[in-house]
């Protein structure tokens, strides 16, 4: 047996080196392990300073015997690579590896072991650890707002309905698939205002809206009979008129029966909150927004310079301001500027504000990807005879919408942390109901549960977006 | 002629339909404001506000007009983003390269930290901090001293005050240090260029800056003493800590929240600059004799810099706005002094409104503009 020099592992004594250095990592392991679990020192007997440091100091000196390089141990060399590569890396590998462990047993024991999950008042949460009995006795309020109990299938079965008719696009034939867009950015939010607004607001059939969407419904559809020379300007005069004859006009609002879904009582807004209002409001910003956004993008890009400028102006402000301000204004300003009869619901109020703050970040992300395309697409579009709205319809918007896929799900990430901004109007999303529930005096003390229940719910939506854009980027990425 | 139509018909209809939706606005503005009673103007903001705002860096008092109080809440936004973009960048600096680090654990770890801080709503993570983990430290008897001098309690954190004497001489052997190695180390790069010769400019720098002002303790009269916070019994039950600088909870939820979100977007950032420097920048410049150092000095971070400025710059902004979810937690920031307290006060919605939005937007422009000038200082150089 050859010397064996402790200063400078080699390949020789690779098994000596090898048992001495694991044995040692292990007895530092063990040492943390037992003190954190089961409040064990075993080296209680040195000065507590040291007994401190001692696992550390074990630790190093192990993974400085097995720092090998090309030990032909496979396992070895895999663990030297990945976190043993240094003395430094060694050293902050150790400090994770022991933070892990001293953290796990004051996590779980909160979370699972003290907790408490059974009954249905405050008394049975005298543990040290987390009171969900709070969350379950709280949990239609977090998820339903102040919506009447016995009202709440109604939301159940819009979003169940709504989510199964989003789902269509997986189920779609060939066939039905060159509709899908048009289903998607159309019809689809159609089907759920409808069903928000008269199912779950339950909301009179006749309103002020019904005669926007009659008129906007009727001159789509001559729309299609008009030459295209006079689209454009159509689409820009006639719905306006329609719906001013239709509400001035042609019906008086006294000769209609204001009418009512039956049996379905009215629930107001102010009422609505909780996490249902979390998926309202960035479905309907997640929708307004996109096509507001588009067009601003498009009017940044424009060859006209008015366009432009109110382009840039709008795109600026709403990105220089913060949200809560935009809100501020929705609330308090907003009122001022519209005739003094005229009532905006304050949740739809909230939900222009939001969309029109996004827009602008919308329109940022989707001139990235106009930018990105060489010119080349838009000579060729151009030389093929494509007018403008042809050429940007189908050759440049599908291949910028493509390349902005992550700027435009980061963007949508960004609203849907950004609603519970909505309490600044008086609206209670779930970060709102859990600021109300907090201060209720019979549940008082209970702040911490509160907020990590909604953590995870709102890391669980994000998380489960930000992976998916992430899929979506992968199947559309196409060669260049 | 069918051309030139074509061209203006288009913007003259926005034009139309911008002008019909502000003046539709405005007319109802004003028909409101008459029928209300109120009157447009900018006067109020010289009269007397009458309310008191707990956290001010400049002297305040109900007595002070709506536009000192105006200035209280600009001050606090901005000591806000402040202390947040400081510690966000260095936070997020770290985590960036942690992100690239060979150690497996380590890059994991930073990851963690990436995807979870970042996908929880900031104004949940604010009140997560001032509602639930701040309000579990000790009452301010119970606190433990760190270090001896700091105090964290329940009611904020207390840190010794420094008191100078003939601070103006220190601040101005600052100033000469910061001149001289300026002048240093123009002379060294004419030095590198006309004779090839470097001079050690880093050790020349740290040394000057750390003697100038040492040399204006010793004669200049300089002095430095701690007022270290002290306990102080008001009631049975009720303690205080008096002297030193105190800083409420409000301030430290509303930066670390900030710092803590806003660092996994600039450690993005970060990550995604040093990625984007080719591997081969790095070979090419050890190929021509750099040392390490001089690699990453004069070849990657230039690069890198590049990719990173404008997002990070972003980033900033992001949290200079985000400082006025402030409200939320009543820090008395620019939103809650003004378009709160002193909105409740006055109900001049339009200007209060309009004036905290064009102070937002100027603050934005102001550091864009910043950024822009920098971006474009670093930027290739074309030929």
């Amino acid at each position: 047996m050859s010397k064996i020099n402790f200063l400078k592992p080699d390949k020789e004594n690779l098994n000596t080196f090898l048992y001495l250095g694991s044995f040692l990592f292990v007895i530092s392991v063990i040492d943390v392990f037992l003190n954190s679990f089961f409040s064990l020192n075993i080296t209680g007997f040195l000065p507590s300073s040291l007994s401190f440091l001692i696992p550390i100091i074990l630790g190093f000196v192990g993974l400085y015997f097995i720092r090998i390089e090309h030990s032909g141990h496979k396992f070895l060399d895999q663990v030297n690579k990945n976190i043993n590569t240094n003395n430094f890396n060694a050293v902050l590998s150790l400090l994770i590896i022991f933070i892990i462990i001293k953290a796990t047993p004051p996590i779980l024991s909160w979370f699972v072991v003290d907790a408490s999950f059974a009954g249905d008042s405050k008394d049975v949460c005298s543990g040290t650890g987390a009171c969900w009995t709070y969350i379950k006795v709280w949990f239609r309020r977090f998820m339903y707002g102040m919506y009447p109990n016995a009202e709440q299938w109604r939301i159940n079965l819009s979003f169940i309905a709504l989510a199964l008719l989003g789902s269509v696009g997986y189920f779609a034939t060939e066939k039905f698939k060159k509709y899908l867009t048009l289903y998607y950015v159309v019809i689809y939010p159609f089907i759920a205002f409808l069903f928000i607004f008269f199912f779950i607001s339950g909301g009179p059939v006749f309103f002020d809206f019904s005669y926007g969407i009659i008129a906007a419904v009727v001159s789509i559809i001559i729309g299609f009979f008009i030459p295209g020379k006079f689209k454009f300007y159509y689409f820009i005069f006639v719905p306006i008129t329609l719906y001013i004859a239709l509400k001035y006009f042609i019906f008086y609002e006294e000769l209609i029966e204001l009418g009512k879904l039956d049996g379905l009582n009215w629930v107001e807004t102010g009422a609505w909150g909780g996490l249902s209002l979390t998926f309202i409001i960035s479905f309907f910003c997640l929708i307004f927004c996109f096509p507001i956004g588009m067009a601003f993008a498009l009017g940044r890009r424009s060859d006209f310079p008015l366009i432009r400028y109110i382009s840039i102006g709008f795109i600026e402000f709403w990105r220089g301001v913060p949200l809560i301000t935009v809100l501020f204004m929705s609330a308090v300003m907003f009122p001022m500027f519209l005739p003094e009869d005229f009532f905006i619901d304050k949740l739809v109020r909230a939900i222009i504000a939001i969309s029109l703050f996004e827009a602008a970040y919308v329109a940022e992300v989707i001139r990235g990807g106009l930018q990105a395309l060489p010119r080349g697409q838009y000579e060729a579009a151009k030389s093929l005879g494509m007018g403008y709205w042809k050429m940007h319809i189908f050759v440049i918007l599908p291949q910028a919408l493509k390349l902005v896929i992550p700027g435009i799900a980061n963007t949508f990430l960004a609203l849907v942390k950004d609603t519970p901004l909505i309490f600044v109007v008086g609206l209670l999303e779930i970060v709102g109901m859990l600021n109300l529930a907090k201060t209720n005096p019979e549940w008082l003390g209970f702040a911490m549960e509160g907020y990590v229940f909604a953590a995870i719910i709102f890391w669980i939506i994000c998380y489960a977006m930000s992976k998916y854009s992430y899929n979506l980027e992968q199947k559309y990425k196409t060669e260049r | 002629m069918n051309l030139k139509l074509q061209k203006i018909v288009p913007q003259l209809i926005t034009v139309l339909v911008v002008v019909l939706v502000f003046g539709f606005f405005t007319y109802n503005a004003q028909i409101n404001m008459e029928n209300r009673g109120i009157d447009f103007g900018y006067g109020f903001l010289s009269q007397e506000s009458s309310f008191d705002v707990q956290f001010s860096l400049i002297e305040y008092d109900g007595s002070h007009s709506y536009f000192r109080a105006y200035l209280v809440g600009l001050l606090n936004t901005i000591l806000v983003s402040v202390i947040g973009i400081i510690f966000a960048t260095i936070l997020g600096v770290i985590v960036g390269v942690a992100r690239l680090s060979p150690n497996y654990l380590i890059n994991q770890f930073a990851a963690f930290y990436v995807e979870f801080f970042r996908n929880i709503p900031l104004l949940l993570q604010i009140f997560f901090w001032y509602f639930a983990a701040l309000r579990a430290l000790p009452l301010p008897q119970d606190a433990d001293a760190m270090l001896g001098v700091f105090f964290l309690t329940i009611k904020g954190l207390y840190v010794p005050a420094f008191i100078w004497e003939n601070l103006n001489v220190f601040l101005y052997s600052i100033i000469a240090a910061i001149i001289a190695i300026v002048v240093i180390r123009i002379h060294a790069r004419k030095v590198q260029e006309t004779q090839g010769k470097q001079l050690p400019v880093f050790w020349i720098s740290a040394g000057l800056i750390f003697i100038l002002p040492l040399l204006s303790f010793l004669i200049g009269g300089v002095s430095l003493s701690f007022e270290i916070p002290k306990l102080k019994q008001l009631a049975t039950t009720s303690f205080i800590y008096e002297g030193g600088l105190s800083l409420p909870p409000e301030l430290i939820a509303l930066t670390l929240s900030l710092a803590l979100y806003t660092a996994t977007f600039i450690a993005e950032c970060v990550r995604a600059g040093i990625q984007g420097v080719g591997k081969g920048q790095k070979e090419a410049a050890a190929s021509i004799g750099l040392n390490p150092n001089q690699v990453l000095k004069l070849v990657v971070m230039p690069q890198a810099l590049r990719i990173i400025i404008p997002p990070t710059t972003n980033q900033y902004l992001n949290l200079t706005k985000n400082s006025s979810l402030a409200a939320a937690i009543a820090y008395p920031d620019l939103v809650l002094v003004f378009a709160g307290t002193a909105l409740m006060q006055t109900g001049k919605a339009i200007e209060i409104v309009s004036i905290t939005m064009l102070t937002y937007l100027s603050l934005s422009i102001s550091i864009s503009i910043l950024m822009n000038w920098y971006n474009k200082k670093i930027a290739i150089k074309e030929k």
